[in-house]
């Protein structure tokens, strides 16, 4: 699983590897919030391999997840 | 035209380029964004603009095809930077080609509005008192309901 964080999470990163029982959105969003505990707030939203993801969605070890703040484009 | 540029660009240039290629049109508005010099006060020194490379370059996309399709233009063009931004340079220019001049007014202010809420990037001011990310406020997700509330 390959992690990222953009805007004003681009310094934040995961403790370490992410531990097997991780296998959804929400349940990566809740262990990394262990440390950052702004990653809970529903402003922040999850790209999982490019698509916005609205809910939660099953994750494996080749998704690229992406934790995107309110955007400011334009 | 859509793009996304790492280099400063010339947004006279891209509009003259784009009225080149706009045959048939009957009316072209444009709209550049610029980086500000200052912030209530405080010098802007640059601005640094992050992006999420793909999902931007899909946002731009969609976009675009939204204006096109929502105000049945002949072209638009969207032009984006990222990375990092002096005081005076270009952060986006927007233009639309219609057969009249309303479609063409809407369809730069409802890609803009589409923009600030809903395209990749992120910008960090470095000002003379710190560095601060922007978001957008609560005005600009307003400006982006407004095309919700229109029955078109």
């Amino acid at each position: 699983m390959r992690i990222t964080f953009f805007g004003r999470l681009r310094d934040a990163a995961p403790a370490g590897p992410v531990p097997p029982g991780v296998r959804d959105t929400g349940a990566l969003r809740a262990w990394l919030a262990a440390d950052r505990p702004e990653l809970l707030d529903p402003s922040i939203r999850i790209a999982v391999n490019d698509e916005i993801v609205l809910g939660e969605r099953p994750l494996g070890g080749d998704d690229e997840i992406a934790f995107l703040p309110p955007m400011s484009g334009g | 035209m859509i793009a996304l540029r790492a280099e400063p660009f010339d947004a006279a240039a891209l509009l003259a380029d784009f009225t080149a290629r706009a045959a048939g049109a009957g009316a072209i508005a444009s709209f550049t964004g610029l980086v500000r010099g200052e912030h209530e006060g405080a010098e802007i020194s640059a601005l640094e603009l992050d992006h999420h490379p793909r999902l931007a370059e899909k946002a731009l996309v969609g976009i675009a095809a939204d204006a096109v399709a929502r105000f049945r233009l002949i072209d638009v063009a969207i032009v984006h930077r990222h990375g990092a931004l002096a005081p005076g340079e270009a952060i986006v220019f927007v233009a639309a080609a219609a057969p009249h001049r309303r479609a063409a007014f809407e369809a730069v202010d409802y890609a803009m509005d589409r923009l600030k809420t809903d395209a990749p990037f992120w910008k960090r001011e470095l000002r003379s008192d710190g560095a601060y990310w922007l978001e957008a406020r609560d005005s600009d997700h307003a400006d982006r309901r407004r095309w919700e509330a229109e029955a078109r």
